[in-house]
Parts: C-alpha cells; structure tokens; sequence
C-alpha cells in the first residue's frame, strides 16, 4: 500500500536547513493501524503531509499503491488526495459557515459528484457517526467530539482507502477522545488504512503497529512489515 | 468541481461577510453608476444638438456660387471672385434631377420696408413656394408665396411675425398692400415664429416670389439654391449629380461649392460622440480604482483564509479549483456591484431628465453594456493575483497548528 525509501525533507528556517526527515524508509500494508509517535520535532507531522501528499520529499521515493507519486504534478497530487487520501485534523478544519452537511459534502462537491448523490450519501456518512440529527447545524453549533465526527464523516465521504489523522484526539476530553478513536478503529476494521499521528500513549499503544520517530528518523517500529513479522 | 458549486461556495463566503461584501460592491456601483450617468449626459447632449439640426431638414443641401477650395478663402460670393452666377435656370434644372425633393432659390437682400407712416428695414427673402417647407416653417395666417414657375414676379409677400406686429400693429395685415423699395406688394400670409435660423430671423424677414426680387434688387444671379434630397440615403448621390449638372451648364467649369446638412451633423455627431467617450473613459477610471480595492480586500481575505484553502487543498482541491473559487467571488462582487450602479445609474438619469426636460437623456445601451463588462474585467483582472497567491499556498503550511 504504502512503500517509503529513504525520504529526506528540510525546511529553511531563518539561515538555517533544519532537517526534518533524514532517510525515512517504512512499508504499511492495506488494512493497517499505524500510530506514529515522538516528541516535538522529531518529524513526525511532516512524514504525515508527505504522506498526504500535502508536502514534497527532497529526495527519495514515494509510492502509493503501486503508484509513483513523487513526481506528481500539482492537479494530479490534488486527484489522488480527492481519491485515495482522507484527513482528519487536531484543529477539526471545518469550514465555520457551512452545515456539518456541507462540510461532509465538501470533498464530493471538489470531485464534482452530483448534488442528489452526495445527499444521499452525506445522509449514510452523519448516520455511521451518529450524527443525523445534527446536519443542519453550523460547526459553531457543535461540540467539540461532534466536530471531530463530522470531520471523521468528511475525510471517508470520497471513500478513501487511507486515512491520516494528526492528533485527533489532542483536542478532545479524555472520553471523548476514546469515542472518537474507537469510530476510527471501526473505520479500520472496515478496511481503511489508518496512520495516527499522536502524541497520547494510550492511542499508541492500542495501534496495531507503533512506530516512534526522533531527530527526523524512525527509531522503533514494533511491527515492521516491510522486514516481514 | 462543478461552476455551479464554485458560485454557491463563492456566494457563502461573501454573504458570511455582507458588511464587507455590500461596501467592495458599493464601489464597483459608483463606477458603474458614473459611467451611465455621463454617458447618458454625453448621449443627452449629442442627440439634442442633432435633433435641432434635425429639424432643418437632413437631407438638405445647399448650393453656393463659387469654389470654396480654389483660393482656400471664403467662396467667391463674398469675395467677389465667382466667375459665373447661379441663375434661376439652373435652380429649375437642379429641380428635375432624380432624387430631388424640392428646390427654393434664394435672393437675400436688405430693403426699405413701408406701409403708410411707418417705415423699417427688413431682410428681404426672395424664393418660391417651396421655402416654407425646405426650412419647415410654418405659418399663422393665408398662404406662403405662390407656386408656379419660378421665373413669375408676382407682388406679393409673406410677413415675419416682428415685421407684421411692428408694421400693422393690432390690425389685419392680410390682403393689405405695402411698399418694399420702389415696388408695392400685396401681404398673402404671416409666418409663425421659428427663431434663428442660419443666420436669420425669420420673424425679421419678408419673403417675396425670388423673381420679384431679382427685380427689386436688379440682379440675374442667385445667393444659394437649396435643395432637399428625398430622404438622407439620397443625399450623397444627388450631390453628384448636382455638381455633373453645374459643371455642364457652367461651360465644363466647377464652380459651385455643394453644402450638405449632413456633413455638418456628421461632424457634430463625432464631436459629441468624442466627448461622450472622453467623459465615460474618465468615469471607467473609477471602475479600475474599484477593482484595486477589490484586490486589496481579497488579498487580506487569502491571509484569513489561508487554513480554509489549505484544508480545500487537502481534501483535494486543485490550485485552479482554488483560484477559480476567489475568482468567482470577485466575479459575484462586481456583478452584484454593476447591477446596483445600473439601477443607481438610471435612476439618476430619470431625475435628470426630470430637471433638464430639454435634453433626451437615456443611458446608452452600449455604455451600459461597456460599464458592467469593464466592471467585471477590472475585478477578474485585480483579483487574479490575490487568486493565484491563494492556489500557490502550501497547504502543508496553512494547516499547521495555529
């Protein structure tokens, strides 16, 4: 599914190159649970962006599915994000003066699916988080594990087949939190490969498979399936 | 993404801020809104200059006696150059040519006007019956001068409204006998008032029959024929044949200068069509200083929005779909903003009609037309940089923890 080979990637910040990922090499299969974890700094969200193709790697190869994606150009990175790629953010992202409804049917209205289709289906996504009755309502109307489902609904509207979550539950109460993190292991066991980016053991630890980064490197992988278990 | 959805996602970011939105298109409507008005005022003016030489008749054409391009001075009636003089003869030749209407020959002179005591100088039209409708004027009382052969004195003559009033007083002028020179005439009619007119007064004048004239005045000669052409369309080619004919009755010599009404409409029209331009051109200079307030506006919207476009990025969003979308709301701005200053636009038109009833002030299709496509074109045009800078943003950056 996902195949790195010594990704590097530095930012200039001020007059200095701060290297953010130096040589990161890490193969996850379809169907995974992956929780990368480390301290500040150590690389991690910028590993999660690349995935994302939100970013660039410097040097190194990328492929998704099978897929080169490393030299993409821009529309076609922005395709295979709209396709294959769902986010779900620490911050929620969403957009403050549409309905959770709308926010849902953002990614579908991007990828120019007909309006009475994406109804229907933003119906079936509110109703697998539970949120039916909250459709209607602007993201300043909801709670903050409500907005995190909403996003959870709108990061699986185009049916991705790999979701990437940047601390979503660094936002939320501790029981809001699990709620959240469970709805994202049943998206998992439905067949989503699932990367979580966190800081919160407990998250970690209930991760298939834990890979901790420091200094830009992958320093522990407990289940390592590029090297085979 | 479909233009539809980009429009509805544009609209909500604009009606999210209505305050904003209203005063950006405020701007734009005052642009739009100047444009209409000054052209509508240019236009006003333009048609009012031409209705009034309208109303001399625009198929008219005038004949003088002389060059005028010869000695590149005045044509050789007044500076007695001419070598042959336009006759009665030719005024009746000039007639049967296709394409004529009608024909006047005109005798200008100054006499002593007379009836009993009273005495005053007058000028003195000679011409035929077709005067009164050459230069559409109309008269209070009897008849104008007779038709018939040009070449027939008859003693009669058609009063201005002034020269009647000051000769006869409260008195009925019509069927009395009065003296002009040496001569007596008999009065057949009274012009109604008509005011300036190329240079005369009609309520001034005295018209006679133009052989009567040639008599008083003792001249052969004519001072101008006027011809009017049927319709505008046939002024060109009667000015040909006008000048063939001259040339052939005046030995193979072309001496006679040809004057069209038209030409000289032609060149007011270019000059007030000029001014119109000119003014409107200003005017557009506001749609452009409009549009520069549209870019600053969008350029501060990017900066607030910069973690919306990363996320519409993230969740697929192409640099076009995201320039597209900033795009479409500086398009529905400047609509929304054309559509006000129209109405505005012709709204103050209809009150400056109401005040200067004289002049037919409506705005221009055309220039509403340009004000509304300008509008759009500055807005496109000054929102594409805030545009692109929003489709270039990193959306790895504008996602990042705030």
């Amino acid at each position: 599914m996902i195949e790195l080979d010594s990704i590097t990637r530095s930012f200039q910040v001020g007059d200095q190159s701060v290297r953010a990922l130096r040589g990161v090499s890490v193969t996850i299969a379809a169907g995974e649970f992956v929780s990368i974890m480390g301290p500040s700094g150590s690389g991690k969200s910028t590993l999660l962006n690349l995935l994302g193709l939100l970013d660039r790697s410097d040097s190194g190869m990328y492929r998704l599915d099978g897929l080169d994606v490393t030299a993409l150009t821009d529309a076609e990175a922005a395709r295979v994000r709209r396709e294959k790629i769902g986010f779900v953010f620490q911050f929620f992202h969403l957009v403050p003066r549409l309905s959770a409804a709308d926010n849902v049917a953002l990614p579908m209205m991007l990828a120019g699916v007909q309006p009475t289709l994406r109804k229907e289906r933003v119906a079936r996504l509110l109703a697998d988080v539970g949120l039916s009755q909250r459709a209607s309502h602007l993201p300043g109307q909801l709670s903050g594990g409500q907005l995190q489902r909403v996003a959870i609904a709108r990061a699986m509207s185009m049916n991705p087949t790999l979701l990437l979550a940047d601390e979503p539950t660094g936002n939320l109460d501790r029981s809001t939190g699990r709620d959240v993190l469970t709805l994202l292991e049943e998206l998992n066991r439905r067949g989503t490969t699932l990367i979580v980016v966190t800081h919160d053991q407990e998250i970690g630890a209930r991760a298939g498979r834990r890979i901790a980064m420091e200094d830009g490197q992958v320093v522990a992988d407990s289940c390592p399936s590029g090297e085979g278990p | 993404m479909t233009s539809r959805d980009t429009f509805s996602l544009a609209w909500g970011s604009l009606a999210h801020q209505p305050g904003r939105t209203l005063l950006i298109a405020l701007a734009m409507s005052i642009g739009v809104a100047s444009v209409v008005v000054l052209t509508a005022l240019g236009e006003g003016a333009r048609r009012y200059v031409l209705d009034q030489f309208a109303s001399l008749g625009t198929g008219l054409l005038i004949v003088i006696p002389g060059r005028a391009e010869t000695s590149g001075g005045a044509p050789g009636v007044l500076s007695g150059q001419t070598t042959r003089d336009l006759t009665l003869a030719d005024a009746d030749a000039v007639a049967r040519l296709r394409g004529v209407e009608r024909v006047a020959p005109l005798n200008v002179g100054v006499a002593q006007v007379s009836r009993g005591g009273l005495s005053r100088e007058a000028v003195l039209l000679g011409s035929t019956a077709s005067l009164l409708e050459i230069r559409h004027m109309r008269l209070i009382q009897g008849h104008y001068l007779p038709a018939g052969p040009s070449d027939q004195a008859t003693q009669v003559c058609v009063l201005g409204l002034r020269i009647r009033a000051e000769l006869f007083g409260q008195a009925n002028a019509l069927g009395e006998w009065l003296r002009i020179g040496d001569r007596r005439f008999r009065v057949i009619g009274v012009l109604a008032t008509q005011g300036q007119q190329m240079g005369f007064d009609s309520d001034e004048t005295v018209a006679i029959p133009v052989a009567a004239a040639q008599q008083l005045f003792n001249t052969a000669s004519l001072f101008r024929i006027l011809v009017e052409a049927r319709g505008r369309d046939a002024v060109a080619p009667v000015k040909e044949d006008l000048l063939a004919l001259l040339k052939a009755r005046h030995e193979n010599d072309a001496d006679v200068t040809v004057i069209t009404q038209d030409a000289v409409l032609a060149t007011f029209d270019r000059i007030f069509t000029a001014l119109t331009l000119a003014v409107s051109g200003i005017a557009a200079i506001s749609l452009g200083v409009a549009g520069v307030l549209i870019m600053n506006v969008m350029l501060v919207s990017v900066a607030q929005r910069r973690s919306e476009i990363g996320l519409l990025k993230a969740l697929g969003a192409t640099a076009s779909q995201v320039r597209d979308l900033f795009l479409a709301e500086a398009g529905l701005i400047a609509a929304l903003g054309a559509v006000i200053g129209l109405l505005l636009g012709l709204a103050a038109s209809f009150v400056l009609g109401r005040i200067y009833p004289v002049l037919p002030i409506t705005p221009p299709l055309w220039a509403m037309a340009a004000a509304v496509t300008t509008a759009l074109v500055a807005a496109l045009l000054f929102a594409w940089l805030p545009a692109r800078k929003a489709a270039r943003l990193d959306a790895a950056l504008a996602l990042a923890r705030r």
